[in-house]
């Protein structure tokens, strides 16, 4: 077996995914029009690897995640997981992929039900899927995989109310991974909690990636975090990926402009580099996805911005290889 | 790291869920008392045809309006009956109502609101439009009108009871379940493909119980205070079946409320004594039901 060859292998491959929630109105619930939360978003991830998704709020990017999962219907598209089409799959189908893809939340207080003991919350989803053969088996299972994310096997008898945030999420860690699973969206999995317990977390999920093989979607709007974690990043701007490519492309030869603006919006420790930045102020709002400007979606702040973006959207096309980007000046026609 | 370690004594904290629950609710010494006094209250309405010799409807018109007397510790009334005796009959039925009425509004509650609540939709528009509709009938009306086509039994009482009560158990659970359904852990259940059975059993309900038993114990002072209402309008139970209220209804002419107070402080106070401890317990429930309370 090739080594490096199987670690290559496209493990989630999303195509056109596309979201839209019905705003409604009036008596009847009328749909008047609806929230483009995610529009036409495709990328890969390989196995084993981490994707970075980054953005402001609302741009889409938790919605992304709950749709790969079918936690959200989608509106359009297609998602491959280690080849079975995720979308199409029925209730057995589904059942087995959920072994195989996880979610870790943002909120690690509201992520775990407060009435149930630390062993119900991780051990509950082996029962359900006959990972475990009955409760003993069940219990030393977890007591086996809270261990792993740095939890004493004593505390499987408490409850959430009795953690603290960063103790939380650990929980919230080891449920996922109970099920060994191959994917896990990490959906701003570290963004509620402080700098110092956050770096711990961080290690954590490394540690489990590399011990379990495992592959993440890390969705975050925390630069140095993406930075720190992701092989590739995409950075989506009003449910598009405008730029996509290797972590090294993006964050030192970033083409899109609004790639550029987020980057120089991210605070830096080294004095010199910092002299030297260009800070890029955007102006104004992000639009609202409900009625998404014409042509380039980010004309309206782009301090680029000529006639030709107001009116023709541009391509997603590929600069050098594996490096995507969705504007017109990258492409070299302003 | 983060986790730190406590390994001094057994505490709270080793408890389940319901063994804390107690733990803290023993500790709350109002609602302890309550729970004693209530106990006892019940256990000698249950005892009473055996602790009793006499019985409470049999009239001795030789032995009526009689004041307290050491045969007759609360004196008898107009027809000769015992007091004392008629006293715990009637806490036998009152509470009784109570208890058979705040169960079934309960189970007919949390089933409407909890089908509302999860299914959402249609069923649930159709469901709350039902309990708006009985919570805007006049009670009083309704109540006459029943009984007028219906007849007086204690069914009836019952039923209308739970009829015009319900709603409320309904709408309390509905807007827990709707809360609930938003928390990630419920995403998280969805995500992990727990089966909709163990979703509503394990995750939806325990959650919603608290607040239902914190309710139903009130609803217990509701009912019993309700109950008395109509008694003493002569809209309760019928005669010679005595409650607390219709006790009170028998002593209200300005002569015995004057003259024979054992007609009416007893009824009175078994009818303010047990709402009362219904409403501490309550309250003790509230607070023990919380986790978040450590102590």
């Amino acid at each position: 077996m090739n080594n490096t060859a199987v670690k290559q292998e496209t493990l989630l491959e999303v195509k056109g995914l596309t979201k839209y929630f019905p705003i409604q109105a009036g008596v009847f619930h009328k749909t008047v029009g609806h929230v483009k939360a995610v529009d036409d978003v495709s990328f890969t991830v390989k196995r084993g690897k981490t994707m970075g998704l980054v953005g402001e709020s609302g741009c889409g990017k938790s919605t992304t995640g709950r749709v790969l999962l079918r936690l959200l219907e989608p509106t359009a598209g297609e998602v491959s997981f280690a080849g079975n089409d995720v979308f199409k799959a029925d209730k057995r189908q589904l059942q087995r992929l959920r072994t195989q893809m996880q979610i870790i939340f943002q909120d690690p207080y509201s992520s775990l039900n407060p009435r149930l003991p630390v062993r119900e919350i991780v051990g509950e989803a082996m029962l359900q899927h006959g990972i475990a053969s009955g409760r003993r088996d069940m219990n030393e299972r977890v007591i086996e995989v809270i261990g792993k994310c740095g939890l004493f096997p004593e505390q499987a008898s408490r409850y959430p109310h009795q953690f603290s945030g960063g103790q939380r999420q650990r929980i919230c860690i080891a449920r996922a991974l109970a099920v060994n699973p191959e994917f896990v969206v990490c959906d701003e999995a570290v963004s509620a909690l402080d700098v110092s317990i956050q770096s711990q977390i961080i290690n954590l999920l490394k540690d489990m990636q590399d011990e379990m093989g495992l592959t993440y979607l890390f969705i975050s709007h925390d630069l140095s975090v993406v930075k720190f974690i992701s092989d590739d990043v995409g950075v989506m701007y009003l449910g598009q990926i405008v730029e996509y490519g290797g972590k090294q492309q993006i964050f030192e030869n970033p083409a899109h402009p609004y790639t550029e603006a987020l980057l120089s919006a991210a605070p830096s420790f080294d004095p010199k580099a910092r002299n030297n930045k260009k800070r890029i102020i955007m102006e104004g709002d992000v639009p609202s996805p409900a009625n998404p400007p014409p042509g380039c979606r980010f004309h309206t702040r782009c301090p680029f911005a000529k006639d030709m973006c107001k009116e023709i959207v541009p391509e997603n096309k590929e600069l050098e290889p594996g490096h995507f980007v969705m504007c017109h000046k990258a492409h070299g026609l302003l | 790291m983060d986790t730190v370690k406590t390994k001094k004594v057994r505490d709270v904290r080793e408890l389940s869920y319901w063994g804390s629950v107690f733990y803290r609710l023993r500790k709350n010494k109002m609602a302890m008392v309550s729970i004693v006094v209530l106990a006892l209250i019940v256990l000698a309405c249950v005892l009473v045809p055996m602790l009793s010799p006499y019985s409470y409807f049999v009239t001795n018109t030789d032995n009526k309006q009689m004041p307290p007397s050491v045969e007759h510790p609360l004196g008898t009334d107009d027809l000769g009956r015992d007091l004392l005796t008629r006293f715990f009959y009637a806490g036998r039925i009152s509470l009784g109502i109570a208890l058979i009425v705040v169960v079934l509004e309960c189970i007919v509650g949390v089933i409407m609101g909890g089908v509302a609540g999860y299914y959402g939709g249609l069923v649930d528009a159709a469901i709350m439009r039902l309990c708006e509709m009985f919570m805007s009938f006049p009670f009083l009306m309704f109540v006459i009108t029943v009984r007028a086509l219906f007849g007086n039994s204690l069914v009836v009482l019952v039923a209308v009871l739970v009829l015009l009560t319900w709603p409320s158990v309904a709408r309390i659970v509905r807007g827990q379940i709707l809360a609930l359904r938003e928390q990630e852990y419920m995403q998280a259940c969805e995500a992990l493909g727990i089966s909709d059975f163990r979703r509503i059993f394990r995750h939806l309900l325990p959650n919603v119980l608290a607040y239902v038993i914190v309710y139903a114990t009130l609803g217990m002072a509701s009912v019993i205070l309700t109950e008395t209402a109509l008694s003493f309008l002569g809209l309760g139970v019928a005669p010679p079946t005595p409650t607390w209220g219709t006790l009170i209804q028998e002593a209200r002419s300005r002569i015995v409320l004057v003259q024979r107070w054992w007609y009416w402080i007893p009824p009175g106070l078994g009818i303010s004594v047990s709402v009362m401890c219904f409403n501490l317990i309550g309250d003790g429930l509230r607070d023990a039901l919380d986790p978040k309370m450590k102590r």
